[in-house]
């Protein structure tokens, strides 16, 4: 028998429950009014009192209403399908609802049950199988979709037998096997799994070995983010933070991505899926929007389906890595999923931690950064989740509970500085607070030898000196003044201001400079480092600055052409001709 | 509101505070609408049977056996074309002594737009404002504040910005004004010969602060309406959204709620993007765009209402008076138009956005080298040439006073780059350079 309960309190979205029998934390019930169930989210448990999270708005709820538990967490639904969909927080397909407005108590399936999969078998009778063992195959865009013995088995299992070739639904059954005491079991392509546990199923999780290109020089270059590796993007509003995101996505080298628009602008999502079926993938040249999935829910939809919005995505990204895929992950922005953890323990009463956040936010955080990763599935082939985080610190100020907190899960850090931004210094990534842990792991530096140069790191660490010592000499010159330093200062400050300008900044919106590819990123900083490595001899400090700022121009167009066409090789040979001018 | 026949009344309250009162009631629903001793007031909270009510216009006078009717809705508005030119207060009612406006009865506050159904914005929003025009460009279905002091012009520049753009219906959600505000919107409003296409909802500081928290949801319904039903270019004005959320903060105090930043409830980004989120593009060709003021305190964008207002809106418009041309700009530093490359170079001319970023970085050029001044040392020729150009720059362009066509707008900034600077100075395009560069 079902337990069933009444309301008996509403505050906001958070309602208490009067229960007549065992409920679960995290289990899920339908509050009915009007003809509607609205979804919600045990959070709480007192006695026979059940507080839950409404996912809807609960406008006209009444004390006394009807609710019936439904037995289940919230789970998201994985199949074929789910590339290029748009789902809101709860998985539920926003293409297929009707009317302009979002409707309370309208669902929608994630899936397309009608549609037909070619499927190809790959286990055999006989075989012995466990969960996430790949039974079969259909092609999802382009990519390879591995029908898998679903999540949730436990055990070992015989395959009985798999479809042979040809169109199937997905709710059809693909394979049939049988457990250890030897019942029947079917299998279809589409699985269930509660979005709030991990999915595991795999051999073992590495360490990260490879570097994820993003065609971001100041993230590739300087601070590159590891396959499975886990980053955050903190800043201020109006510091590029989404820009930078969207960038990633369009670029990043993965086979999936799934962006969550966490309490975020509408517009954005909108841009997402305005562009994205245009663009085209720079890796595979098909299109963008067939490797993307968007969950979306926005800073107007209802709070509790926020934090729901992230657990989702990571379940389809842990879903696909079980494929053996690369996925990418991409989150904008964590701190909204806070506040909403945030609104809720402050309505349930709890004490609060630091900035009113709930206690436990820092131990959220970090088991949610925790289900990243690159791992070596049962079959020996790799997949990836890597995860890259933004996070909207309150008033810019990053000593706050959600940064703070953030910092200590994430490998990767991207410090946006309202300094640059403000100078339109875009990206706005400051050079010298980012880091990435990734550069000390010795499998990194010998990958990057090997795939970009031998010494490649080094190289990094001498130009992340030269912004440095450059920045340390622009507060000398300002404290004493242009006449009252050495020209040493003003030359190491040009240098800095050189790799600033030419390599760290890039145009987002330049059809040409958005995508720097590794090889180009290469060229462009030893061309740079080679000047810097030069002391050259300037009359005054106003030659100085006449020289770079030429040089500088002559780069940001080589940055503006295609790579090594004529254009390019003749601002090159311009500057090669500037330096030699100057004679040193 | 006049309340129905057979309905209960009760007459006992538990409690009461400056802005709630609590009862023992049944068959109340969430939101609901009630009213207290006459005065409007609404369900914010359930415990078993004791409801807590917000009282819109506040506590004062009511005695614990106060009679309590409700009235089985939350708050409505009835939508007509018969709006259009006429000043409501926080309930929709009739503050210009004209008659009630009879039309549908819509529930404010409704849900949102689904997303998917969005159209990304493509409309320019000319203001003939540089500082806006030209760095920070305006697009229909955008949602932005004037991030201001006190002491600016921001309900000129925004009346400015509403008369000369070029949309099909207007929207004052007045939250807080004074009533010399009230009578310079409405003055502006008929001066203009543009009453017919506006609607005003109006909260005046003689007005009870609670009340204000309904203004958004009143413009924003009357909005919806025009937008959705009648597929209108709608603009809506909010102002002052401070106001606003220190309206929030008083009632969650009241409800004992635990404080977050700045005092503010910890629901503040949600309650704020519940309104600003109403911006939107339809597939119809209605849309709705929301410019908004936030008031600062001494410019501190790091309070809680402009921080979260920040992260909630598609940039924001920064005024402050420039000592070196004399005149109010807008601060190209501070100020972003988030949607601006949606138009850029699509609906203006191609080289707006290399002028656009070489202008704003010469102008930051020329604010070190003032720092340099400040700081007593020798400036160079470069430096200087930066300051000549920065004070005509903020006096041809960034000043509110400037009312100009964008191709203007750029052709001025050329000149000003022809006269001060070379073309490598500038860091521009070569192929801009080759075809729009003047003098030298």
């Amino acid at each position: 028998m079902t337990t069933t309960g009444k309301v008996t309190g509403i505050v906001s979205n958070l309602v208490t429950v009067q229960t007549d029998g065992p409920v679960s934390e995290n289990e899920l019930c339908h509050i009915r009014l009007d003809g509607t169930d609205l979804l919600a989210e045990v959070i709480k448990v007192n006695a026979d009192k059940a507080q839950v999270q409404v996912f809807e708005s609960t406008r006209g709820l009444h004390p006394g209403d009807k609710v019936e538990f439904l037995g289940k967490m919230l789970e998201a639904s994985l199949g074929p399908g789910l590339l290029s969909s748009v789902y809101d927080g709860l998985q539920n397909d926003l293409s297929s609802m009707e009317g302009v407005f979002l409707r309370r108590g309208e669902y929608t399936d994630p899936l397309d049950h009608e549609k037909l999969w070619d499927f190809r078998p790959i286990a055999k009778p006989g075989d012995t199988v466990k969960a996430s063992d790949w039974l079969g195959e259909v092609t999802e865009g382009w990519l390879p979709h591995k029908i898998m013995v679903p999540f949730s088995f436990n055990g070992e299992y015989t395959v009985r037998s798999v479809s042979p070739e040809g169109s199937y639904r997905i709710d059809d059954t693909i394979a049939v096997l049988n457990d250890a005491e030897g019942n029947e079991v079917k299998v279809t392509m589409v699985q269930k799994w509660p979005v709030k546990v991990a999915v595991k199923g795999y051999r073992e999780k590495p360490r990260p070995s490879r570097i994820m290109e993003t065609g971001v020089r100041v993230i590739d270059s300087f601070d590159p983010i590891a396959e499975g590796g886990t980053g955050f993007i903190p800043g201020p509003f109006g510091c590029g933070k989404t820009v930078l995101q969207h960038a990633i996505a369009k670029q990043g080298e993965a086979d999936v991505i799934v962006m969550a628009a966490c309490g975020e602008r509408a517009n954005e999502v909108v841009e997402i899926f305005t562009e994205f079926p245009e663009l085209i993938d720079p890796h595979t040249g098909r299109k963008l929007m067939e490797r993307t999935t968007i969950i979306c829910n926005t800073s107007n939809m209802p709070v509790a389906a926020r934090e729901a919005s992230v657990y989702t995505a990571m379940t389809i990204c842990e879903y696909y890595r079980a494929m053996g895929l690369r996925c990418l992950l991409l989150a904008d922005s964590t701190s909204r999923w806070a506040q909403a953890l945030r609104e809720m323990s402050n309505r349930m009463e709890e004490l609060p931690g630091a900035d009113a956040f709930p206690v436990d936010l820092s131990a959220i955080i970090s088991n949610f950064y925790a289900r990243a990763g690159m791992v070596v599935l049962p079959n020996g082939k790799t997949g990836a989740v890597t995860f890259i985080g933004t996070v909207s610190p309150a008033g810019g100020n990053l000593k706050e509970p959600v940064t703070e907190s953030t910092k200590k899960a994430a490998r990767c850090f991207y410090a946006l500085e309202q300094n640059r931004a403000d100078q339109k210094r875009y990206p706005a990534v400051n050079p010298i607070d980012s880091y990435s842990k990734y550069l000390e792991y010795p499998e990194i530096v010998e990958y990057l030898d090997e795939k970009i140069e031998p010494g490649w790191v080094e190289k990094i660490n001498k130009a992340k000196n030269f912004v440095r010592k450059g920045k340390e000499m622009a507060e000398q010159i300002n404290i004493l003044g242009d006449d009252g330093v050495p020209m040493s200062y003003h030359e190491a400050y040009w240098k800095s201001e050189l790799i600033d300008f030419a390599f760290l900044q890039q145009d987002a919106f330049d059809a040409i400079d958005c995508l720097c590819p590794m090889e180009r990123q290469k060229y462009m900083l030893n061309l740079i480092l080679d000047i810097c490595d030069r002391s050259f001899k300037f009359e005054d400090f106003e030659k100085c600055r006449e020289f770079f700022k030429n040089i500088i121009n002559l780069m940001r167009q080589m940055n503006y052409s295609e790579f090594n066409s004529d254009n390019f090789n003749r601002y090159r040979d311009e500057i090669s001709k500037t330096i030699e001018q100057n004679g040193n | 509101m006049a309340t129905k026949a057979y309905q209960r009344v009760y007459t006992q309250l538990q409690a009461i505070t400056k802005a709630t009162v609590s009862l023992n009631a049944s068959g109340v629903g969430n939101d609901e609408l009630a009213v207290v001793n006459g005065k409007l007031s609404q369900v914010v909270k359930a415990k078993g049977d004791m409801i807590t009510l917000q009282v819109f216009s506040g506590t004062e006078g009511i005695p614990t056996d106060a009679e309590v009717t409700f009235l089985g809705n939350p708050p409505t508005l009835k939508v007509s074309e018969a709006l259009s030119g006429r000043f409501f207060d926080a309930y929709g009612k009739p503050i210009d002594g004209g008659p009630e406006v009879d039309g549908e009865e819509r529930q404010i506050g409704g849900p949102s737009v689904n997303p998917y159904k969005r159209r990304q914005p493509s409309e320019l929003i000319p203001t003939g404002i540089a500082g806006i025009d030209l760095n920070n460009t305006l697009v229909s279905g955008q949602k932005i504040p004037f991030f201001a002091d006190p002491d600016q012009p921001y309900n000129k520049v925004m009346a400015d910005v509403a008369l000369r753009a070029d949309v099909d219906k207007i929207i004052l959600g007045g939250m807080g004004l004074t009533n010399d505000d009230y009578l310079f919107f409405r003055h502006e409003f008929e001066a203009a010969g543009a009453l017919d296409k506006i609607v005003s909802f109006v909260n005046t500081t003689e007005n009870p602060p609670v009340e204000r928290l309904l203004i958004p949801d009143m413009a924003l319904a009357a909005a919806e309406y025009f937008a959705v039903d009648k597929n209108e270019k709608v603009l809506v004005l909010l102002t002052d959204m401070t106001l606003y959320a220190d309206a929030l903060s008083i009632v969650s105090n009241r409800m004992d709620q635990i404080p977050s930043k700045d005092s503010m409830p910890g629901s503040l980004y949600s309650d704020l993007a519940k309104i600003y989120e109403k911006a939107v593009q339809l597939p119809s060709g209605g849309s709705i765009t929301i410019i908004a003021v936030t008031t600062l305190n001494d410019g501190d964008i790091t309070h809680a209402i402009p921080d979260n207002t920040g992260y909630i809106t598609e940039g924001q418009l920064f005024l402050r008076a420039d000592a070196d041309s004399g005149k109010v700009i807008v601060d190209p530093f501070r100020s972003l138009s988030r949607l601006k490359q949606l138009v850029q170079g699509k609906k203006t001319r191609e080289d707006h956005s290399q002028v656009m970023n070489a202008g704003v970085r010469l102008y930051a050029d020329a604010q070190n080298a003032k720092t340099k001044l400040e700081n007593g040392f020798d400036l160079s020729d470069y430096d200087l040439r930066c300051l000549d150009y920065a004070k005509e720059y903020a006096t041809r362009l960034l000043s509110i006073d400037v009312n100009i066509r964008i191709d203007e707008m750029l052709d001025t900034a050329w000149e000003l780059f022809g006269k001060y600077f070379s073309p490598a100075e500038t860091g521009i395009k070569q192929a801009m350079i080759d075809k729009y560069w003047r003098g030298n």
